[in-house]
């Protein structure tokens, strides 16, 4: 090595064996100290959370056949029908989870932070970022209506009855 | 060190002497009970040497005994032997960064007093409340209490925060102990928030419900980029405070934990380290014409480096070489260095004085605040039907105010720029002027008045057009989202305010006055956003001149 670039004030001497061993053992214990810490972290996240089951059965499909509204406020949802059959609509804010109320036009309106939302679930005004879920709605084998609170479907899909 | 570690110490060498020559004596005479007699006359002495080995010195009837007393103790050493007589003016901090540790071994006191009655599960938790409420003696006093306090250490904390940002005490050597500062903020108002759910009525269900959504809202940002499926940070953080997807008893118990556990410790650690940078940084902020020698007062320096020190009828021999030979290791100004001892007081009995009265009044206003005033309880908390309106503390209204415009920008974004930029500001700003000097002089003072109106016109304007025309999505409905994340009042006025800082710091040519007006922005719109969500915002977040206007269900 030319003598001239190790006394430039950036020159840096290379490590030596000592050195080298010292600096080993100490970022191997700083790591393994690290990863320890990791594994500690994993225990505040369980695998399964403990939520009863998100299919619900709502009662005989019958019961909701023509019925243009029917509430659900312990499972924070409606169930609704139109010409074209049965959809069912959440009632949790998309904003901050509040549960929202329905107005007298048909629309709703979130108490929380004033979101609103048309009859459809749309947000038309307010911090809420997107429409009311509308909620997948299935049949039973032995003819229950079932709702799946934790799958959304298009807003375009009706449960034929 | 080594000459004034040890006051005490001849009076003990000279009692235990004695003793040994007793022992010595019984020891050469022949009799039986010779060492039964010793332990007897040891049993005796026991009181006097005990006191003798837990405290060392003497009464602290003089200025080196009162020092010694300083020096000695644990709890007190925190202290320095003398004190700056700039720093026991009230108006040097108005006590409020002791106010804010006195409500925090408050908060501890009965928090722990608490814990004996509280169970923390969601069958249980309410009935205890009631219990502490009607039928434990002074229950709902000590909860008055611990509740009032709670309220009091978040706005002396603030308060603390303002008092040192001006009087410059963040710069150089204090960045660090700045930025720890920072960090006991977000702690205290951390405890705040987990202590809200633990009383599990509406009040505390809804909050929680709607602080672990602002944890999952990084989803707003995430679901616009369409990258939630595979980087889904919200739903992460919302599960590791919740335990679940909902708040119920997996939550209850991790607030708990952090309330009475981890975040107490965690802020103790931290204001264990406060409390030493303030010591290593030297002392509190003072403006250099606190450290003049006062007219009266002669120097006489000799040739071994000691110094003579005379103001009036006292005179005082300092041999810096000598008594503060560690001083050397720590960094800034000391009390001794190059100045004068006449303009320090010993820390016994001034400062103890001084922090006693500051403790009594302290006390003794949260005993007459938790006396007169109950802290409320609402209905049980139920998970169908929200409050109306769902208000958070007072504290956290400013931010429920942002959180109606976006939840991402609202509760985690500006928060997020507001304590990092707060945190970088000792770093940006380096100059030395003026240090320990409220507003820096007159020029400060007006930056800081101008920036107290500027902000007032901006937050006013704001809050007025938002409330008469809407936003974004009232205009046109199928906006994307993450077109108002960006642009919504809340960062509209982040960005007015970072503008009219970088202006002031162009105009004065002055960091620090950049500063003051960054800060003067942040603290003056708290201020309105604050009042403006207590007092004006009713049922639906809508607007109200007053609550007497609320609909009547």
């Amino acid at each position: 090595m030319n003598a001239d670039l190790q006394e430039s004030p950036r020159f840096q001497k290379p490590v030596e064996r000592r050195d080298f061993l010292g600096l080993a053992a100490l970022w191997s214990a700083g790591v393994s100290f690290f990863v320890a810490l990791l594994g500690t972290l994993r225990l505040p996240m369980p695998s399964v959370f403990p939520e009863s089951s998100s299919q619900v059965k709502l009662g005989p499909l019958e019961k909701f056949k023509g019925v243009k509204m029917t509430a659900f406020p312990e499972l924070r949802l409606w169930v609704f029908s139109d010409e074209k059959g049965l959809f069912a609509l959440s009632a949790v804010c998309t904003h901050l989870g509040c549960v929202v109320g329905m107005e007298e036009d048909g629309g709703f309106y979130c108490p929380c932070h004033g979101s609103r939302f048309d009859a459809a679930g749309k947000n038309i005004a307010g911090p809420a970022p997107r429409p009311l879920p509308y909620l997948k709605l299935f049949v039973s084998p032995d003819g229950q209506l079932v709702v799946d609170r934790k799958k959304e479907v298009n807003r375009k899909v009706r449960l034929t009855v | 060190m080594t000459s004034h570690e040890n006051p005490g110490q001849p009076m003990q060498e000279t009692s235990s002497g004695v003793q040994t020559a007793e022992a010595n004596k019984n020891e050469k005479a022949p009799q039986s009970n010779g060492a039964l007699r010793t332990l007897l006359s040891n049993l005796m002495e026991t009181p006097r040497q005990f006191r003798h080995s837990m405290i060392r010195h003497g009464r602290p009837t003089s200025d080196r005994a009162a020092s010694q007393a300083v020096f000695t103790n644990v709890f007190l050493h925190i202290l320095p032997t003398r004190i700056h007589k700039y720093s026991l003016r009230p108006s040097a901090t108005w006590g409020l960064g002791l106010i804010s540790l006195v409500l925090f071994v408050l908060l501890f006191v009965t928090g722990v007093l608490l814990m004996i009655y509280y169970k923390p599960s969601t069958d249980q938790a309410y009935d205890s409340m009631k219990e502490l409420q009607y039928i434990v003696p002074t229950g709902r006093f000590m909860r008055n209490i611990h509740r009032w306090a709670a309220h009091g250490m978040v706005a002396c904390v603030i308060l603390h925060m303002a008092r040192a940002f001006y009087t410059s005490s963040y710069k150089s050597p204090r960045q660090f102990n700045w930025v720890v500062g920072m960090v006991l903020f977000v702690l205290t108002l951390a405890l705040s928030f987990t202590g809200y759910l633990l009383p599990w009525d509406q009040l505390a269900y809804w909050a929680a419900t709607i602080g672990s959504q602002i944890a999952e809202s990084p989803r707003e940002l995430t679901d616009a980029l369409h990258i939630t499926e595979w980087f889904d940070i919200g739903g992460f953080q919302k599960h590791l405070l919740l335990g679940a997807d909902h708040v119920g008893q997996e939550a209850l118990i991790r607030f708990y934990v952090l309330h009475v556990m981890v975040l107490p410790l965690l802020t103790t650690i931290f204001l264990v380290v406060h409390f030493w940078r303030i010591r290593k940084d030297g002392g509190l902020t003072r403006p250099s014409s606190a450290d003049e020698v006062s007219e009266g007062t002669t120097l006489i320096p000799s040739a071994d480096g000691a110094v003579t020190v005379q103001a009036g009828p006292v005179t005082t021999t300092v041999n810096p070489n000598k008594t503060y030979g560690l001083m050397a290791v720590v960094r800034g100004k000391t009390p001794l260095v190059d100045r004068a001892l006449a303009n320090t007081l010993p820390t016994y009995p001034h400062a103890l004085y001084a922090i006693a009265a500051v403790t009594m009044l302290t006390v003794a206003v949260m005993l007459a605040l938790g006396y007169f005033y109950d802290a409320p309880l609402k209905e049980l908390a139920n998970p169908a039907v929200p409050e109306n309106p769902a208000k958070a503390p007072w504290y956290f209204l400013g931010l429920q105010e942002l959180v109606s415009y976006s939840a991402f920008m609202g509760g985690v974004g500006i928060p997020a720029i507001v304590v990092i930029g707060l945190m970088l500001v000792p770093y940006l700003d380096r100059e030395r002027e003026d240090v320990g000097l409220w507003f820096s002089g007159p020029r400060g003072k007006r930056v800081t008045l101008g920036t107290a109106l500027f902000t007032i016109v901006v937050v006013l304007s704001m809050l007025t057009f938002t409330v008469k025309y809407g936003w974004l999505r009232n205009w046109y409905p199928d906006i994307p989202q993450i077109v108002i994340t960006f642009v919504n009042p809340g960062t509209v006025m982040l960005v007015a305010y970072v503008a009219w800082s970088f202006l002031i710091t162009k105009l004065t040519n002055s960091t620090r006055m950049g500063a003051l007006a960054v800060f003067t922005c942040f603290l003056i719109s708290f201020v309105i956003l604050t009042y403006f969500a207590t007092v004006h915002r009713g049922p639906n977040w809508e607007f109200y001149w007053s609550k007497s206007q609320w609909p009547v269900h």
